[in-house]
């Protein structure tokens, strides 16, 4: 398929900000601990997404390795981050974000 | 663009048709006969000649049954976890090349539905989504035993999908490709793959088994189990897609382990061109991978179940380990010559 | 025909990300998330990134995805409750945070673009074994380091989600499902 792109970069880059930005929102409201790390993975795709646009743009392959990088990155902290939502319900029975509040004064 | 979405629509419907209207009811007439054969009885031989009409009766009984839901189940999750079992299962079969290229009016028409060079890996990808059925199942079903069963299960098919696809990696370095008839012209000029990579074989064959939950590693649905596992609270038309939908899932990896380890549609030495060698193609696809199915079949009356334990034990202590082993040796082998291939 | 597939996966992609982050029962958020991922995936292929495509579905959907939802189940987390004191300015302060940041962003991403054309689109960019050959030569330390950044995590994630060595005398009657359940 040897052909320009029908549909502009734009237009990706765009929805690589919206999901961004429905990340952010959802990351500052959600207060089940899940549901903050599934907005987190929504920024990370948001954030390829970028990548593999500008890849597209600019016609170099950094920004697909990137991706890849970011991947990879995103499935261990994935699972870092779910262990330690293991070993804190373990404690405190709830994942609920505004009861894990030891640290507050 | 006109000719080309009627021949993909062509190959789809071809490929589609002969998944659900060959495969579920031969695999059913096949599985009871062949297990009867094996345990010494009859099996189902009263409704028609050899029992063949029995499929029928039972495709009857299942669309008339009554559709039970479990109170207090998760109603779109629940209903939406048959369809979860299929989709994945028939929509793998894209990526499997059926025959040589024909031409017709002029234009080369590769038998193969999808032309995209990350072939192997659109397999994984859709087959690696079958998860989410079991998880769905054991999750909306309400019930403690149906969640212990879908957890399992779900574990089992990650676990073994690594050794999985690490196999499927080292049979693709010799072709250097991930498109596959890529890999069955090289296996055409050169060797089937399973010869030189018999090890890499056994670890995709034991994998196989335990992705499509069969015998011996069909702890999560076992009957003496957790009852019928994550599909106990599934009855008639819904169990029946369960069913079917393992059925074209074994189909569908058999179909992959014949493409990448037997040749897919040639033969050894007979070169297979035109149109009759498209039909001769098809046909000889579909008898490597019934050779399979039967070796299913065969296989679940043989041996005993696993143990869970002893199942996760097997998949990331021996599988993995074998397996990498596997794709380093023929790396190895490759770089240094030994092997023809891409060097 | 390219722009009708992207504006559809585009909503579809919006939709279940909306689904995402408002969706009470944590469950059904991250099956719409999975649905993003899909969509997400198409836009890779679009881009003429296959390869990345693929692997989203078989990493992120396919097994990312499947870790929370073992833990959902497993913790048997239960939906949000219902709303607290304050909860309302907050959604609105986020809601227009994210508002200003994307009010922001595009058009400097309308104008970051405007003299660049896509250009055309060659089977040498698409190809994996370009890619590959430059993640193995260009970029072999990054790999390498991501390599040994994954076998810090699976020791981490196995270290911390573990049970706790010994039992304190007099341990609590009830048992959640995860100390009983050892998948």
């Amino acid at each position: 398929m040897s052909l320009p792109s029908s549909v502009p970069v734009s237009w990706f880059l765009v929805l690589a900000a919206l999901l961004f930005a429905i990340g952010i929102a959802g990351a500052l409201t959600r207060r089940n601990g899940i549901g903050i790390f599934l907005s987190i993975e929504l920024m990370l795709n948001a954030v390829n997404v970028a990548l593999v646009g500008y890849s597209r743009l600019l016609g170099e392959r950094t920004g697909q390795i990137m991706v890849l990088f970011v991947m990879a990155v995103a499935a261990a902290e994935a699972a870092v981050g779910l262990g330690l939502f293991i070993a804190v319900y373990r404690q405190r029975r709830t994942i609920d974000v505004n009861r894990l509040n030891l640290m507050r004064w | 663009m006109q000719f080309d979405l009627i021949a993909t629509a062509a190959k789809m419907a071809l490929m589609l048709g002969i998944f659900i209207l060959g495969v579920a009811p031969i695999m059913l007439w096949v599985e009871r006969r062949m297990s009867a054969f094996m345990q010494d009885r009859p099996g189902p031989n009263r409704l028609g000649p050899l029992g063949l009409v029995q499929g029928v009766a039972d495709a009857v009984k299942f669309m008339f049954k009554e559709d039970v839901t479990p109170e207090g189940a998760d109603k779109p999750l629940y209903l939406m976890a048959p369809a979860l079992a299929l989709i994945p299962a028939l929509s793998t079969y894209v990526v499997i090349p059926f025959g040589p290229d024909l031409t017709v009016s002029g234009k080369t028409v590769p038998l193969i539905v999808s032309t995209g060079s990350a072939g192997v890996l659109i397999f994984l990808a859709l087959s690696s989504l079958g998860v989410y059925s079991l998880i769905t199942a054991g999750y909306a079903s309400n019930n403690k035993f149906s969640l212990l069963g879908g957890i399992r299960a779900s574990a089992q098919l990650i676990s073994y999908e690594l050794a999985l696809t690490v196999a499927v990696l080292a049979a693709l370095i010799p072709a250097g490709s991930f498109y596959l008839p890529d890999v069955v012209a090289y296996q055409q000029t050169h060797v089937w793959m399973v010869i030189p990579q018999a090890i890499g074989f056994l670890v995709f064959l034991i994998a196989m088994f335990a992705e499509t939950n069969r015998l011996p590693f069909d702890l999560p649905e076992a009957e003496s189990e957790l009852i019928a596992g994550f599909h106990t609270e599934y009855g008639a038309m819904r169990f029946a897609t369960f069913f079917m939908g393992e059925y074209i899932s074994m189909t569908a990896l058999s179909m992959l382990a014949v493409t990448l380890y037997f040749g897919g549609w040639t033969l050894p030495w007979v070169h297979l061109t035109g149109w009759l060698g498209a039909i001769v193609g098809l046909m000889v696809l579909l008898g490597k991978v019934s050779l399979f199915m039967l070796f299913y079949v065969w296989v679940r009356w043989t041996f005993p179940r696993f143990r869970y334990d002893q199942l996760m034990r097997l998949g990331w202590k021996v599988l993995l380990p074998l397996a990498i082993l596997n794709l380093l040796g023929v790396a190895v082998a490759t770089l240094a010559g030994w092997f023809p291939g891409v060097g | 025909m390219e722009a009708a597939i992207f504006l559809l996966f585009a909503v579809i992609a919006l939709g279940s990300a909306l689904m995402v982050v408002t969706h009470k029962s944590p469950v059904y958020a991250t099956m719409s998330l999975v649905v993003t991922l899909f969509s997400l995936a198409v836009m890779f292929v679009l881009l003429g990134a296959p390869f990345i495509g693929a692997l989203q579905v078989l990493v992120y959907a396919g097994a990312i995805v499947v870790l929370f939802l073992f833990v959902l189940m497993l913790l048997n987390i239960s939906k949000e409750e219902h709303q607290q004191e304050g909860q309302t300015v907050h959604r609105w302060v986020a809601l227009l945070g994210a508002g200003a940041f994307v009010g922001l962003l595009v058009p400097l991403l309308y104008r970051a673009t405007q003299g660049r054309n896509a250009g055309v689109l060659t089977e040498e960019f698409v190809s994996i074994r370009a890619f590959a050959r430059d993640l193995f030569t260009r970029y072999l330390l990054q790999f390498e380091i991501v390599g040994l950044l994954l076998l810090v995590a699976v020791v981490a994630a196995t270290v911390v989600a573990r049970k706790p060595p010994a039992a304190p005398s007099g341990a609590s009657g009830t048992e959640s499902p995860v100390s009983e359940v050892e998948p």
